[in-house]
């Protein structure tokens, strides 16, 4: 038996077969599509209905935009040109874009002042979101806001300026008290700044802005795009700062000012935004002095900021309390007192957890800013259904606006969200 | 011989109110009750001032006169002759309306989207993922407002349905799509056993609650035999009946009749309108908060983790009891509570009425009442009054259920 030859046999094969490649179906495109997208029959019947939708929008869309005009000067003037076959009219961006960004009442001349205010934005901001620039760079984003200001208002160069050194004086006695006794170093540093303010405010020459190098701009001429990004970048930055305090309010034992700091945050949360606008537009101007003449841009400001304030301030709560307990007793057992401890241990942590919470809260502050058409201010809303649906050019002309506006807010708000996500990513340090 | 006695006591000293800790906070109190009471009265002797120069005073009067304007969207009897109080009430109850149905139809689309966004259908979970973002990163206003200009502009008129060669007509000769409103049928009883179609109407929701406690009696009785013996009876056609025997027998002896709407004149008549602003407001709220809730379903049905579908597998059981016995309960628990949260922004997103003239309580209250009286602050005040009691009623509703879906533990 042992000598029988195994090649002798007439089953056993003598040569491998040549790797042959695998089924068509088992492959590349199609293999993908049957685990993909024609799985079971429910799969298969989902898959069609999902194309015919997008082939219905598509086949109603993409002409519409190929065949747009952007070159007419008004509605009528575009149908004619059309004859009946679909297409869009974008020649309302062309011809109102000034409008649509700047608002109808800002001085034509002076639009370059925005856009040089937008350019330095985007340098005062990269610093902030990305932490691989040099530090150095933050200097100029301490100084942005009085930039922007005096930019986009105009007047007086001294107004700005006295905001300024008040705020300087205030950072230079809060570095040198500060350290050692934080209570000390903060109402003092108050104290300066006011001080500072009400003399150099007292200082200013009455008409100063009269003949001033960029002239003044009152701010019911602001308008369009440019109010929803300087009320968003305004109120976020205020409200940030404002919300931390109230988070730690709330986790005070001091039972009055825990109690002050939870009835604001629940009665702002309570109530919606545009019964604070309200407030803004027809309330607040019974509480400031009978003399006092606050411009409805910063009342707006001021409710605005008070209202994400206390939703940043439960965002930063969830983070405080997600901290373990541990974080807290270690900072006491180093000596810590209360102010060190949060500033070196306890806020680094809980703002790294709630900075996806403060993007969203950021995120639809922004979103929320159309609502300021609602007491007719003229933001990019209120210019759509305002001056630009009312005028008889253009009376009729509303997927191009409302799809300009809608793309608008979604490019920014989008990116923001992504930039949040790609944030989270980069500090999570997986232990 | 040493003795160990206690530190001398040590007497107060002024600087122990800073120094000390505890007493600091004391100071800190004292500090910031002083600063309240300043402010308070600072602000409240602005406003009588103010309110002297202007020559008025706080007086919720007003709320008694006629109102003098009407409102078409009205769930209770009004007219321009009505007290303001009663106009804030048809705007509260549309208010209530508005987000009762924006409520349940985003938590419609919020699932549907959820669940589709986990499909393994490739081209189905983009398309959610589509739809999330779209709706997600373009303000409520502006999905309002174009969907009130699909109401109003792109709708036809009632007067092209009009005539031989209309160009339009209506969806099954019940539904009427028209600029002015949507126009459905109504239902109504001939010969019901109450004077009052609202008694009648209140029958009928009785009814149905009895049917409700019914079929959930058998249910259980079903799981006590499922218990003792192992075997579940059929529970299906004995369930169905009870549904829907004294429901059509009721119908039946009421006679339920359609009031179908027609062309009358320049306009349709009959049937029930709904208004093109309560339709833009309720779809645009749903569609936009059904993006938000379809996140938060995603993150619900995430968070329970493979094991639990792998564990329920090896226990026998198919995909759907798996869905329904293991997956979703737990998922259930994260996704409630940020789903309440949603239903408080709705309602106070429902608010954004008066963008597009629906007659809710911010635009009634709010918006003409407070500009034909000129009573700012008291109409401002009892708006946010009206708010603030509803996101407290909705927020304690949540603490009830969360109370009750915690886990137990020791």
């Amino acid at each position: 038996m042992s000598d029988q030859n195994n090649n002798s046999i007439a089953f056993v094969a003598t040569e491998t077969i040549p790797e042959s490649p695998p089924p068509a179906r088992e492959t590349g495109m199609v293999k993908w599509m049957r685990e993909n997208l024609f799985s079971s029959v429910s799969n298969s019947i989902l898959t069609v209905v999902a194309l015919l939708l997008i082939y219905s929008v598509l086949k109603n869309t993409l002409p519409w935009i190929f065949n747009g005009l952007w070159t007419t000067s008004s509605l009528a003037e575009c149908r004619e040109i059309l004859d009946g076959t679909t297409g869009a009219c974008f020649s309302v961006l062309t011809e109102r874009w000034n409008q649509l960004i700047y608002g109808f009442k800002y001085p034509v001349d002076e639009y370059w002042r925005p856009n040089v205010a937008f350019v330095l934005m985007l340098v005062a901001i990269a610093p902030v979101l990305f932490f691989d620039l040099p530090r150095k760079l933050l200097i100029f984003t301490a100084l942005y806001p009085f930039v922007a200001f005096w930019l986009i208002w105009g007047g007086t160069i001294l107004a700005p300026l006295v905001a300024l050194v008040g705020f300087v004086a205030a950072g230079a006695f809060f570095q040198k008290f500060g350290r050692n006794n934080f209570a000390l170093g903060f109402f003092g540093a108050v104290v300066i700044a006011l001080i500072i303010w009400a003399l150099g405010g007292a200082m200013i020459p009455e008409g100063a802005s009269d003949n001033a190098l960029l002239p003044a701009v009152p701010s019911r001429d602001l308008g369009g795009f440019m109010l929803n990004m300087m009320l968003g970048l305004t109120c976020v930055s205020l409200s940030v700062p404002l919300g931390i305090a109230l988070a730690l309010g709330r986790q005070s034992d001091m039972p009055l000012i825990k109690g002050i700091c939870v009835v604001f945050i629940e009665f702002v949360r309570g109530v919606p935004l545009i019964t604070l606008l309200f407030v803004a537009s027809v309330m607040l101007s019974y509480f400031f002095p009978p003399d006092a003449t606050v411009d409805l841009f910063l009342r707006v400001v001021i409710m605005i900021t008070l209202f994400s304030a206390a939703y940043i301030a439960e965002v930063v709560r969830g983070g405080l309390a997600a901290l373990p307990k541990g974080q807290y007793e270690a900072a006491d057992s180093l000596g810590l007192d209360y102010p060190q401890a949060m500033r070196l241990i306890i806020l680094p942590q809980a703002l790294k957890i709630s900075i996806p919470g403060i993007v969203n809260v950021a995120v639809g502050l922004f979103k929320d800013t159309t609502l300021v058409s609602v007491i007719s201010m003229f933001d990019l809303v209120g210019m759509i259904r305002g001056p630009i649906l009312a005028s008889t050019e253009w009376n009729g002309v509303y997927w191009e606006l409302f799809g300009f506006a809608a793309a608008l807010f979604f490019v920014v708000c989008y990116g923001i969200s992504q930039y949040s996500q790609w944030l989270e990513r980069k500090l999570h340090k997986g232990h | 011989m040493t003795t160990l006695t206690d530190p001398p006591k040590e007497s107060f000293r002024l600087s122990m109110l800073i120094n000390d800790t505890r007493y600091r906070s004391l100071t800190f109190q004292a500090i910031a009750a002083v600063a309240l009471a300043l402010a308070i009265w600072y602000l409240g002797n602005n406003l009588i001032q103010n309110l002297r120069a202007a020559g008025l005073n706080i007086s919720y009067s007003f709320l008694g006169d006629p109102a003098g304007y009407d409102i078409n969207q009205r769930l209770v009897e009004y007219d321009s002759q009505s007290s303001h109080a009663r106009a804030a009430l048809v705007g509260v109850l549309n208010t209530i309306l508005v987000a009762f149905l924006a409520c349940v139809t985003a938590t419609i689309f919020g699932v549907i989207a959820g669940v589709l966004r986990l499909s393994n259908n490739w081209i189905v979970s983009k398309l959610m993922a589509v739809y999330v973002e779209i709706f997600r990163n373009i303000p409520v206003l502006i999905w309002i407002i174009i969907i009130f200009t699909i109401m109003t502009a792109v709708m036809p008129g009632p007067r092209e349905f009009r005539g031989d060669n209309a160009t339009s007509s209506m969806v099954l000769d019940l539904f009427a799509f028209t600029n002015r409103g949507v126009y459905i049928p109504m239902p109504f009883f001939e010969n019901g056993l109450f004077g009052s179609a609202t008694l009648n109407w209140v029958l009928v929701v009785l009814v149905a609650a009895g049917s409700w406690y019914a079929v959930r009696t058998n249910n259980a009785r079903a799981a006590n035999v499922q218990a003792e013996t192992g075997v579940r009876p059929k529970t299906l056609w004995i369930n169905l009946a009870i549904w829907l025997v004294p429901f059509i027998a009721l119908m039946f002896i009421m006679g339920l009749s359609w009031e179908v709407p027609e062309l009358k004149g320049f306009n349709f008549k009959g049937g029930i309108k709904v208004g093109g602003p309560l339709i833009a407001l309720w779809f645009a709220l749903s569609i936009y908060t059904g993006a938000f809730i379809a996140e938060n379903v995603r993150a619900g049905i995430q968070a329970v983790s493979k094991g639990q579908t792998e564990a329920a597998s090896a226990l026998g059981l198919r995909p759907r009891r798996v869905m329904n016995l293991v997956i979703l309960p737990q998922a259930l628990r994260v996704i409630i509570p940020p789903l309440i949260s949603q239903y408080l922004n709705i309602t106070k997103n429902s608010s954004l009425a008066i963008a597009v003239g629906y007659a809710d309580i911010t635009a009634t209250l709010g918006g003409i009442t407070l500009n034909q009286t000129g009573r700012a602050i008291e109409c401002v005040l009892l708006l946010m009054l009206f708010y603030l009691t509803a996101s407290l009623l909705i927020s304690m509703a949540m603490n009830v259920y969360n109370a009750s879906v915690k886990l137990k533990e020791r």
